[in-house]
């Protein structure tokens, strides 16, 4: 058996995928936050209890509606999104002119009132939720047995952080998006519903946690908690990138995913608290974050 | 100080001497400690504006401290609440040197890692008891004389503490160095501009809101005899925000307010278990819309347009 720093190989690189996933799930959650971020203003502390929705959406739908994982891949973000336009016009609208904390405030509010309402109805045990047929089992690849399953989920986050990407950068769209954000006024002043586009940006960060509850469903328990427990990791991720970039998201979510991943390897007690050590070093070091611009 | 709030202060100061002849002693203790929480937490958001949302980290580790120093190393009471006290004001300056290195909402973010960072700590360390929490902390004697065991002499006794928390965020709050604080707050380019060292005065405020919550926290812990993970964890961060953002802002008396108002809303919703979230998150929600300046600053308000 080939070992490397005195561990097998197999379970190496078992954990390396698992760090991956996580990392993959880092990545598109501090992309949406990021993404918000950027246009409203806003932290929404809320965007974990969207993920969490985005899993109850699909354990909802197998169990009531007999809809399988593919549907719940797009109904359930689309869902999560409606809600997102909700809140963003019954709520966030009034806060745009107000400093940054309140509305950090208003979605925490939000985060217990959901993560409650969840709480009573379901109970805190987690609901199982099956992979789907066609990505059961595992490849053998020679050096180490794939599951298909996170493999799949690695794939299709990069794509979808991609996809992110290339609209935001490179499509008309997108560049609507990024005057938003550089000056709303101005940019409204050129025709462009602005606050539309910023309806529509919210509904389209939180679909993207909810995209990512989905992925989630089936590799752990869908329950009530899930999402405030990765939001606050979350919020160290964007701490250590800086929200200024998309691709500087995508990329420190996913390493520190892997980061996370072989110190559950090496030095299991400190895999909990690795994340954020790692943030205490690059405020020392890089205090703008390591895709940040100095303000 | 005008002759209306003085009267007020002695008011409330009989009020506070008297009560435990009519309102159960350990309620009042409990929400006297959180109302010193929150008026730590408030001299940093209120007059300071920075928001923490980790600020339950200082509530907790002086909780544990005392609790350890006190029951398992045979510290008197008052040199346990002192341990708790200066571990949490050291623990402040370690996360503040490092958090106000970011403005803004990345220093709320910030404060709440590095808080669920020693709730996992907490968790895993032999000394806390981990879920279970650190059991039966007694309370010992004042100078080695008063008995605080009994719940009226603990009464009095933690109505001196928070008195002497109040005082001293009195006294720094109408201080010059609270001036300078109310300037940064403002504007902090402006502060900078005059040529204050924003960083050192931010730094030392965090510092002793730090302290200050870790003197509640410390204190907390004789009262219940017990601390546990609950006093570290995010939903305690976000509750003292609660507290002073329903209390007011800014404003000397809001988070004492805000307190008595949310651990009464506790007591009486205990029963409804899982709804106690949910009623929370509405109480933020319409605070954060329609009542900004909380219960104390939609009176002075008030009494300022009469």
């Amino acid at each position: 058996m080939t070992e490397i720093f005195g561990i097998p190989l197999q379970a190496f690189l078992s954990q390396l995928l698992l760090g991956l996933v996580n990392g993959s799930f880092y990545a598109m959650l501090s992309l949406g936050l990021a993404v918000i971020f950027g246009l409203l203003n806003i932290v929404n502390f809320a965007h974990g209890t969207f993920y969490m929705m985005g899993a109850f959406g699909a354990w909802l739908l197998l169990q009531y509606l007999g809809l399988n994982y593919w549907f719940a891949l797009i109904l359930s973000p689309i869902a999560v999104g409606l809600l997102g336009v909700l809140v963003e016009k019954s709520m966030l609208r009034w806060l745009y002119k107000l400093d940054h904390l309140y509305g950090l405030l208003l979605t925490f509010g939000l985060a217990l009132v959901l993560e409650g309402l969840f709480r009573q109805q379901f109970g805190v045990s987690g609901q199982p939720y099956q992979v789907p047929d066609l990505l059961r089992g595992a490849t053998n690849l020679g050096f180490m047995i794939l599951p298909n399953y996170r493999a799949w989920v690695v794939v299709a986050s990069l794509v979808v952080c991609f996809a992110t990407w290339y609209v935001i950068e490179r499509t008309k769209l997108g560049a609507y998006l990024r005057a938003g954000t550089e000056n709303p006024a101005l940019t409204q002043a050129f025709g462009v519903n602005v606050p539309r586009m910023v309806t529509l940006t919210y509904a389209f960060g939180v679909a993207l946690a909810g995209f990512a509850g989905v992925l989630a469903s089936p590799i752990i328990q869908v329950n009530p908690l899930m999402g405030n427990n990765i939001i606050i990791v979350v919020f160290a991720v964007v701490v250590i990138g800086g929200m200024g970039s998309i691709l500087g998201s995508i990329l420190t979510g996913l390493s520190l995913g892997v980061i996370e991943g072989l110190t559950k390897v090496f030095y299991p007690e400190a895999s909990s608290t690795v994340v954020f050590v790692i943030m205490a070093i690059v405020l020392l070091v890089r205090p703008a974050g390591l895709f940040g611009k100095e303000k | 100080m005008d002759n209306r709030t003085r009267v007020l202060y002695v008011a409330l100061l009989v009020a506070g001497l008297a009560a435990p002849a009519v309102v159960y002693p350990i309620f009042l203790m409990k929400a006297l400690c959180f109302a010193l929480f929150a008026s730590a937490f408030n001299l940093l958001v209120g007059f300071t504006g920075l928001l923490s949302f980790g600020h339950a980290m200082f509530l907790g580790t002086a909780g544990y401290i005392c609790g350890h120093a006190v029951k398992v190393m045979g510290f008197p009471t008052e040199a346990g609440i002192l341990a708790g006290v200066a571990v949490s004001a050291l623990l402040g300056y370690l996360v503040g040197s490092l958090a106000i290195r970011r403005q803004g909402i990345y220093f709320a973010m910030i404060t709440l890692a590095f808080s669920q960072m020693l709730y996992f700590i907490y968790l895993q360390a032999p000394f806390t008891g981990g879920e279970d929490g650190l059991q039966s902390i007694p309370r010992g004697k004042f100078l080695g004389l008063v008995n605080l065991e009994d719940d009226i002499a603990m009464y009095y006794f933690t109505f001196a503490i928070v008195l002497f928390g109040f005082w001293t965020i009195y006294r720094t709050v109408h201080s010059p160095f609270g001036q300078v604080l109310k300037a940064i707050r403002e504007n902090e380019a402006r502060a900078l501009s005059l040529g204050y060292d924003v960083d050192k005065y931010k730094l030392l405020a965090f510092v002793l809101s730090a302290a200050l919550s870790g003197l509640a926290g410390a204190t907390k812990a004789l009262v219940f005899k017990f601390e546990t993970l609950t006093d570290v964890h995010w939903h305690m961060s976000g509750e003292v925000v609660l507290m002073t953002l329903l209390g007011g802002m800014g404003t000397i008396l809001g988070p004492t307010v805000g307190a008595f108002i949310v651990v009464t809303l506790q007591n009486y919703l205990s029963a409804l278990e899982g709804w106690v979230n949910v009623i929370t998150g509405v109480i933020f929600i319409i605070c954060v819309l329609a009542f900004r300046r909380g219960v104390v600053g939609e009176i002075a308000a008030f009494l300022k347009k009469a």
